[in-house]
């Protein structure tokens, strides 16, 4: 809160009563709210309630025109998930694709602020908005664009290295490349976003501090070492949140790149969860697993604001 | 989201487009030539597939299969783009994306900015409550709800309509967190004066609150723009025929469906899809970079 939100919090507490009656002000509050609060209970928060309840259900396609007549079935689905091999591989493989995407994606990403914020003086407008450009598109054209480019027989990747006189691999048909190549999309189209808000937590550190150091001779590499980074902790915490979440959710690039093959090996959970729910139309059973990755994350997001907190 | 904090205040900076004047950096200009290049090699490796999307789109079968493949179109053609507009519905799927994107920022900007006005300005019993509800929404992935969303929309009779393409991203919590922050910005006075004057409160929020929101409600608008436009797994589930896809849906089924290797069509159907997005953020990358710094959260 900035110093002029804290007076005008303070100011609007100190208000004399207001001249209408509470009443009215409760009612037009209500009123306010109402438009929002319909369309947001009906369509977000009521389907979030009802997913917990089909977790506990065996239903499928037959109930669809009577939810109602699903069976309780307790804990069989979620006893069912730890025996299924395929949710294991999928589990296996988003950790995997958020591991590993968002240590590159916050490694770039900081790497691109500082290199922008300290390292150079003019263009800057023109590698951010570059640099930008992959997050603000649509990633099926983009999963589409690399497909092209990884292409075993005409993709320029491996048109590339035929010039230089390597046969290049038939690369998203190679499990352990199909991954890599996955993860390399995830940052390549998300560390824009991460460079924009650690270039607005450098800014944030007062320029003292760098003065200071250089006084002292300090060279900058430590500089780096001892100011940036520390400074940087909260937000570097925030974004390791906020790119976990979005990681976990990964479901686009696969579809569109390998469609979760070869093997299986690039399916992550979003996508086991499409299939069982929108293919196999076995929903009762999608919902547990869906609900088992929200539990996921939200013990993620509660550890990470913990330690976040614990830091301010 | 107290998280944010940090990064907020420092949010006016990121959108300015000159060089800092006290920056450091500017007193050690001499030695980072190398940092120029590192950066333009990362920028060929961002900018690249862009140019090798539009120049694919028109190039001819032949030149698209050819090994090694050729940087510059060696015969130019609109092929492609003919045939994506004329063989295939492209423009059905263009239109529907149009109306989805419209009616759901229009809805946003509209309920966004009324509750958000009612959270930050009004005193009414349960208000701590609705925030807190909203609030605890903001994380759930989308995969959580999909499943009864749908069976939602199927027994409304919503599926494969432009109801259930829309109503769900109608009142998006994010939303509410941007209009708030805002609205809590405008003084009370002004508020207090014009109800001393005997306005009543929709007056209030149309004449006064309103007009002060300009910058909030552009920055907002672009961000529900840029999601709902590249949006694509709930379309994919509830628009089962083809006459119902939105853009995303219709490139990603050709994808993977009888077109997978026909990469002249695909590409020229990922210009159609890109090329709005990019123009919207070229012209307004101020207020998207500035929404992205101010609510943490990407479009």
């Amino acid at each position: 809160m900035s110093a002029q939100q804290a007076l005008v919090a303070a100011g609007s507490r100190a208000r004399p009563a207001p001249r209408r009656g509470a009443l009215r002000e409760a009612l037009t509050g209500w009123a306010f709210s109402a438009p929002f609060l319909v369309i947001f209970l009906g369509f977000l928060a009521l389907p979030i309630l009802a997913s917990f309840l089909l977790s506990f259900t065996n239903f499928s396609l037959g109930n669809l025109v009577d939810p109602f007549s699903a069976r309780f079935i307790g804990l069989n689905n979620y006893a069912k998930l730890l025996h299924d091999p395929k949710f294991l591989q999928a589990a296996l493989n988003t950790t995997i694709f958020v591991v590993f995407g968002t240590i590159l994606n916050l490694a770039v990403g900081l790497a691109a602020a500082v290199a922008l914020n300290r390292g150079i003086t003019r263009f800057r407008a023109v590698f951010r908005v570059g640099y930008y450009l992959p997050v603000v598109s649509s990633i099926v054209a983009i999963a589409v664009i690399w497909r092209f480019l990884f292409n075993a027989d005409f993709g320029v990747v491996n048109g590339v290295l035929s010039m230089v006189g390597i046969k290049g691999p038939d690369w998203l048909g190679n499990p352990t490349l199909a991954v890599g190549i996955i993860v390399a999309l995830m940052v390549w189209r998300n560390f824009g976003n991460a460079m924009i808000i650690f270039l607005a937590g450098l800014q944030g550190i007062p320029n003292d501090l760098y003065e200071a150091a250089r006084i002292d001779g300090a060279n900058r590499w430590q500089e780096f070492r001892s100011i940036t980074l520390p400074m940087l902790r909260p937000t570097m915490l925030f974004l390791t949140v906020l790119t976990t979440i979005g990681f976990l959710q990964v479901f686009e690039e696969p579809f569109v790149m390998t469609q979760g093959g070869p093997l299986n090996k690039t399916l992550p959970i979003s996508m086991y969860v499409y299939q069982q729910g929108f293919n196999f139309f076995h929903q009762g059973y999608a919902s547990a697993m869906a609900y088992t990755l929200f539990v996921v994350i939200a013990a993620i997001t509660l550890i990470q604001f913990r330690l976040l907190r614990s830091e301010t | 989201m107290s998280v944010a904090a940090p990064v907020r205040q420092a949010s006016p900076a990121v959108a300015q487009t000159r060089p800092e004047p006290s920056s450091p950096g500017r007193r050690r200009s001499l030695g980072t030539w190398w940092v120029y290049v590192a950066l333009s090699i990362g920028l060929v490796f961002l900018v690249g597939p862009f140019l090798w999307m539009v120049a694919s789109s028109v190039k001819t079968s032949a030149e698209l299969h050819h090994v090694p493949p050729t940087w510059i179109p060696q015969t130019f053609t609109l092929d492609n783009y003919a045939t994506i507009f004329t063989k295939l519905s492209f423009p059905q799927y263009f239109i529907n994306s149009v109306i989805v994107a419209t009616v759901v920022v229009a809805s946003n900007l509209l309920f966004c900015s009324m509750i958000g006005y009612a959270l930050a300005k009004l005193r009414f019993r349960g208000k701590s409550a609705v925030f807190l509800i909203v609030l605890a929404t903001i994380m759930v992935p989308q995969t959580v709800y999909l499943v009864p969303l749908f069976v939602l929309m199927s027994n409304l009779g919503f599926v494969n309509s432009y109801p259930g393409l829309i109503l769900p991203f109608a009142a998006q919590a994010f939303g509410v967190f941007l209009m708030r922050q805002f609205i809590q910005g405008i003084p009370d006075e002004l508020l207090e004066a014009a109800r001393m004057d005997g306005a009543g409160e929709f007056t209030i929020f149309r004449r006064v609150v309103l007009p002060l929101l300009g910058a909030p409600l552009a920055t907002l608008g672009i961000l529900i723009f840029l999601g709902s436009w590249n949006n694509f797994l709930w379309p994919l589930i509830i628009a089962t025929s083809d006459q119902m896809y939105t853009l995303p849906v219709a490139v990603a089924t050709f994808s993977i469906g009888q077109n997978a290797v026909d990469y002249g069509l695909l590409m020229a159907g990922s210009v159609v899809l890109i090329a709005p997005v990019l123009l919207v953020f070229l012209l307004l990358q101020r207020f998207v970079q500035q929404g992205i710094a101010t609510t943490g959260l990407k479009g």
